[in-house]
This record gives C-alpha cells, sequence and structure tokens, in this order.
C-alpha cells in the first residue's frame, strides 16, 4: 500500500464513509448494536472506571471531590489485615467446597450412570435445590441447623452426636455454609459429571473387562483420566465462583461470628456500601481479581503439565 | 441387550439405589420441612420430635404475607423486572448472535473475543461503577434501573452463536436467492430452527433474575421496589438477637418466592439441563 492511499484510508471521515458505504458492515454493526451499546455502557465503562477509582480517595457524595492518590489505596490494602483475613476466609471456603463438591457430585453422577430405573425422577429432585434461592434456602437452613431444636442435631443424636452449634461457633460457621453450598450445587455439578461420563465409550470398559480389569481399576485407569477435561472445567469454574461467594455469607451469618465467614466479595460489599468508600473497596476488588487469576493460571499450568507428562509415557 | 443378573449385579443396583434414596432424602427433606412449617401456626412449629410430614393444615401465614406484607407488590416486581429482562435477553442476544454467526464485517472476530473475555470478569470488579453509572441516571429504585443492566449477556450470546452456527448455510444462501433480506432471514429462518437454545437461555435468565439477589439489593432502595427474593431477605433481617423470628411466616415466604421458578424448572427441565451440560462440555 501506497502511502498516498494509506493517508486516505486513515483519514478518519473517509475511512468511515468507506466503513459505512459497504453495506456488510452496515448490517452487521446494525445487528450487534443493541448489545455493544449495552456492553460497553454496563461493561467496558465500569471497568475502566472501576480501575480508575482504584487510585482515587472517594468517600465523599461527589465526584469532583475524589483527588488522586495514587498507589495509596494499594499500599494501605498491603497492611490491611482484615482485608486479608477476608481473603483467607474466601480460600478457606474454597479449598472446602470445590474439592468436597466435585467429590461428593461425582459419586451420585457415578451411580447416576449405571442405567438404573427412575434416574430421571431422582436427576429432577437434586436438581430441586439448584434452582431455589439462596435467601429460601437459606431460611431453611438457618432452622435445620438451630443449636437446640435443628433436625440436623436431632439426627445426629441417633449417633449418640452431642449438639453441635453450627452457624454460631466460629469454628463450625464456615464449615457449616460450605456444606449448605455443596448441598445447593451438587445436582448442578452431578449433570456436568454425567455429560463427561456419557461421553466416554463404552467399548473401553469392555476392552478394560477382557484384559482383565476390575471395577477399580477400570475406574481408576479409564473413568478418572477420561473425565479429566470435566474434572478440569469443574474445578475452574468452581474456584472462580467460589472465591466470590457473597449470597450466603449474607443471608446466613452476615460475615460473622467474630468475623469467622467474612469473605472478600462481602468484605468489599460493606467497605464499598455500607462504609461508602468506593475508592479504596475498587483497590480491594482488582486484587481480588489478580488473586483468582493467579489461581486460574496455576490450574492451566498444572493441567498442561501433566497432559506433557502424559505423552512422555 | 439382555444383561444376566449375577449376584455382583444385583448388590451394586442395590447399592446404588440406597445411595441415590439416601442422596435423595438429603435433598427433599429441607424442602417437606419448608412446606410442613408454613402451615404451621406461628409458635407451635418446633415440636420433638420435628415433623416432616405435615399435621396442620393452616394457611393463615399466606394470608398474612399478602394481606398484612406487601409480598403481592414483591411478586409484581419480580415478574415485572423477569418478564423484561427475559425479552430483552432473548431479543439482543438473539441479534447480536446472528450477527456474530453470520454475516461478515468488519473487526467481527476482535469483537466477539471482547465480548468473551469479559465473561471471565468477576461481577464485583464491575459493582461499583454500574452502582455509580445507575446513581447518575437517576434509575435508583426504578425498574429500569434494575432491569437495563441485565438485558444482555455475553453468555446469551455465546450460547446462541453456537446454536446458529450449525445452522446450514445453503439455507440463507436460499433465501438470499430468493430476495429476502437479512432481517427476515434471521427472524423466519434462524428463529424458528433454534427453538430449544432460545429456551435454553429464556430459562436461564429468568432462574437468574428472579432469584437475583445482590443488584436489588442495591438499587431497589425503597419497599415499594423490592423484589420477592429481596423482600424475603429484609424480612429475614431480624432488628435484633432476642427477637424471635416468626418461622411459620418465613417459611410461607420462602414457598412463595420458591415456587414459581420450581414450576418453571420442572416444565423446561429438558432445556436448563441441555444448556448446562451444553456449556459444560463444551467448556
Amino acid at each position: 500500500m501506497t502511502s498516498v492511499t494509506a493517508a486516505r484510508v486513515f483519514s478518519a471521515p473517509g475511512l468511515w464513509r468507506r466503513f459505512w458505504s459497504r453495506s456488510n458492515e452496515r448490517i452487521g454493526y446494525l445487528f450487534i448494536l443493541p448489545s455493544l451499546i449495552h456492553i460497553i455502557t454496563f461493561m467496558f465503562i465500569p471497568l475502566i472506571f472501576s480501575f480508575f477509582l482504584s487510585f482515587r480517595d472517594w468517600t465523599r457524595p461527589a465526584f469532583t471531590d475524589a483527588p488522586y492518590i495514587g498507589l495509596k489505596n494499594y499500599e494501605f490494602l498491603m497492611g490491611d489485615r482484615r482485608f486479608w483475613q477476608a481473603m483467607g476466609n474466601s480460600v478457606y471456603y474454597t479449598a472446602l467446597s470445590v474439592p468436597l463438591g466435585m467429590a461428593f457430585s461425582l459419586v451420585i453422577a457415578l451411580v447416576m450412570n449405571q442405567k438404573l430405573r427412575g434416574v430421571y425422577f431422582f436427576r429432577t429432585l437434586f436438581f430441586m435445590p439448584v434452582v431455589s434461592s439462596w435467601v429460601a434456602v437459606s431460611i431453611i437452613w438457618l432452622t435445620l441447623l438451630d443449636p437446640s431444636v435443628g433436625i440436623v442435631n436431632y439426627v445426629l443424636g441417633w449417633f449418640g452426636i452431642s449438639p453441635i452449634n453450627w452457624l454460631g461457633d466460629p469454628r463450625s460457621a464456615m464449615p457449616s455454609i460450605v456444606l449448605i453450598a455443596i448441598w445447593k450445587s451438587a445436582g448442578f455439578n452431578m449433570v456436568i459429571w454425567l455429560a463427561g461420563l456419557q461421553a466416554i465409550p463404552h467399548e473401553l470398559y469392555e476392552a478394560a473387562a477382557i484384559d482383565g480389569a476390575n471395577r477399580w481399576q477400570s475406574f481408576r485407569f479409564l473413568t478418572l483420566p477420561l473425565l479429566a477435561p470435566t474434572s478440569f472445567f469443574l474445578a475452574v469454574t468452581g474456584v472462580i465462583g467460589a472465591l466470590q461467594v457473597f449470597t450466603p455469607v449474607y443471608v446466613l451469618t452476615r460475615g460473622g461470628p467474630l468475623d469467622s465467614t467474612n469473605t472478600a466479595v462481602y468484605h468489599i460489599y460493606r467497605r464499598a456500601f455500607q462504609e461508602f468508600d468506593f475508592g479504596y473497596a475498587s483497590a480491594q476488588s482488582w486484587v481480588l481479581f489478580a488473586v483468582i487469576l493467579v489461581a486460574t493460571l496455576i490450574q492451566l499450568y498444572y493441567v498442561r503439565r501433566r497432559s506433557r507428562e502424559e505423552i512422555q509415557y | 441387550m439382555v444383561v444376566k443378573l449375577t449376584p455382583q449385579i444385583i448388590l451394586t443396583r442395590v447399592l446404588g439405589y440406597v445411595v441415590l434414596l439416601i442422596v435423595a432424602g438429603m435433598m427433599i427433606v429441607p424442602f417437606m420441612w419448608m412446606v410442613t412449617t408454613s402451615l404451621k401456626a406461628p409458635g407451635t412449629e418446633f415440636s420433638y420430635p420435628p415433623q416432616i410430614l405435615p399435621t396442620q393444615f393452616n394457611l393463615e401465614n399466606y394470608q398474612t404475607l399478602f394481606n398484612n406484607l406487601p409480598f403481592f407488590q414483591y411478586f409484581v416486581n419480580t415478574v415485572i423486572v423477569t418478564a423484561f429482562t427475559v425479552a430483552g435477553q432473548l431479543i439482543i442476544c438473539s441479534l447480536a448472535a446472528y450477527g456474530f454467526a453470520r454475516l461478515n464485517f468488519m473487526g467481527r472476530d476482535t469483537i466477539f473475543v471482547l465480548y468473551l473475555t469479559t465473561m471471565m470478569i468477576p461481577f464485583q470488579i464491575t459493582l461499583i461503577p454500574l452502582y455509580l453509572i445507575v446513581t447518575q441516571l437517576g434509575w435508583v429504585n426504578t425498574y429500569q434501573g434494575l432491569i437495563v443492566p441485565g438485558i444482555s449477556s455475553a453468555f446469551g450470546i455465546f450460547l446462541l452463536r453456537q446454536s446458529f452456527l450449525n445452522i446450514p448455510r445453503d439455507y440463507q444462501d436460499a433465501a438470499r436467492i430468493d430476495g429476502a433480506n437479512e432481517f427476515t432471514i434471521f427472524a423466519r429462518i434462524f428463529l424458528p430452527l433454534n427453538g430449544p437454545t432460545l429456551a435454553t437461555l429464556g430459562v436461564f435468565a429468568f432462574m437468574g433474575t428472579w432469584t437475583d439477589l445482590i443488584w436489588p439489593l442495591l438499587i431497589a432502595r425503597s419497599q415499594e421496589m423490592r423484589t420477592l427474593e429481596l423482600g424475603l431477605a429484609y424480612f429475614n433481617a431480624r432488628p435484633n438477637a432476642f427477637l424471635q423470628p416468626n418461622w411459620p411466616l418465613l417459611m410461607a415466604g420462602s414457598v412463595v418466592v420458591m415456587l414459581p421458578v420450581l414450576i418453571v424448572y420442572i416444565i423446561a427441565q429438558r432445556y436448563f439441563i441441555q444448556g448446562i451440560a451444553l456449556s459444560g462440555v463444551k467448556g
């Protein structure tokens, strides 16, 4: 391309006229226009705005009164013990809920995959918690886990286990939320495991049986490795979701007792919408994003290394 | 294929049913407890041993909910917000999906990748500025404030685009030769042929909006604008720790919040589970 045509192409009105005179461009942009306006207004602008906010001290009503303070928010954040405690709580919640939730739903999926009668009925049932509202589910569990009159302690009493103060004790509050979250999401994970299981060709199991593999061996050396993409998907999306847990904390414990369930997003929510410290809360949300990104990249790296090792066998 | 019933197969099947029944019990008991408690007179909800099946049929709590508390208003608000959000998602996402799947224009793939990237951004990053923008627009305590930020989604566009890509190009070419314009092809060929995927997106949007808490929590500041989920959450928040909550009334509220979602789920189960399995397998 000569410099003359380049100049004509890149001069703004010329470019625009050329662009708009082509009917392909016009029709294409007309179709995506509503979504483009939406995503720019409610995603791209907020994203830039949030980044910009994290370098400002905005605790006052008007934005004109929000001085630029450079990296001050991030510096303060490094030494903010309550924030890091909240981050720690989120990591604790994730480390408990993701592996346990995946294991529990895998067991159900393996049983459901046995082609038993009535699996559709069970699937409908197992899925009810998934579609239920978090607030309603929390109200139910608040009574079920009541230390003196709740059903859970009543049932544990049959086995001689003394009553547990589930949501009231700082040691058991987070595990209680994890239990409820596993209960609520088991059906969702199960459907994804089932889709993965049904994609495994049946001939492989027959071949393994001919080779003399027992059921455990064909599970360990056939099913599990072939489920790797599914487990990867569940682990990555599960970790991303769990690090952002908010609603169960908001309705079950409000971060208590003694901040033991104060997770990162709940902490950010309080900082922003109860203390109106928007600048600092934005900085916190970017740090949380960085943590989520690192957690995802570690998993990606781990999977890539694993698959490379498998090729070497 | 006839499977020979060896003792081992019988044993695994029995074991399978035992596992399924235990899990089924864990899943269903909380719901039965909710319905049973909602039918009790306040103050009689806890008994020893606990009752899972209803012994009283007291509809008083439901009457209180609608007559003495603004649950009817919450219900209307939720229906309005959900209906507009679902309709908006179906229209805006399908238009965009057609553009990305079947039209050629400058920058198409770059823009699509940008859309996809936004799916990875956690909601809490954009939450604060989104709230500030909606406040600036004067949309706090309005339906548009609750609806407009949710009327399009990158996920919906992605889902529909995948489905549109499976329609043979010949259909489009044939229609063009017959003189149909792009909008006619979209509305007369692509929409009818992708009914199941549209249903999937509709169900997803319905569930997500009906049970959303955090956005109404920020936007619906006044009592009259609350949705069911938010109204129930406020109702659950006790003024002080010594006040015993009215559990039967709270349970009746929970039933009211949950029932429409469960009905839609049972009717549209196929689309819902398809959508989840699809997004999981294709990753």
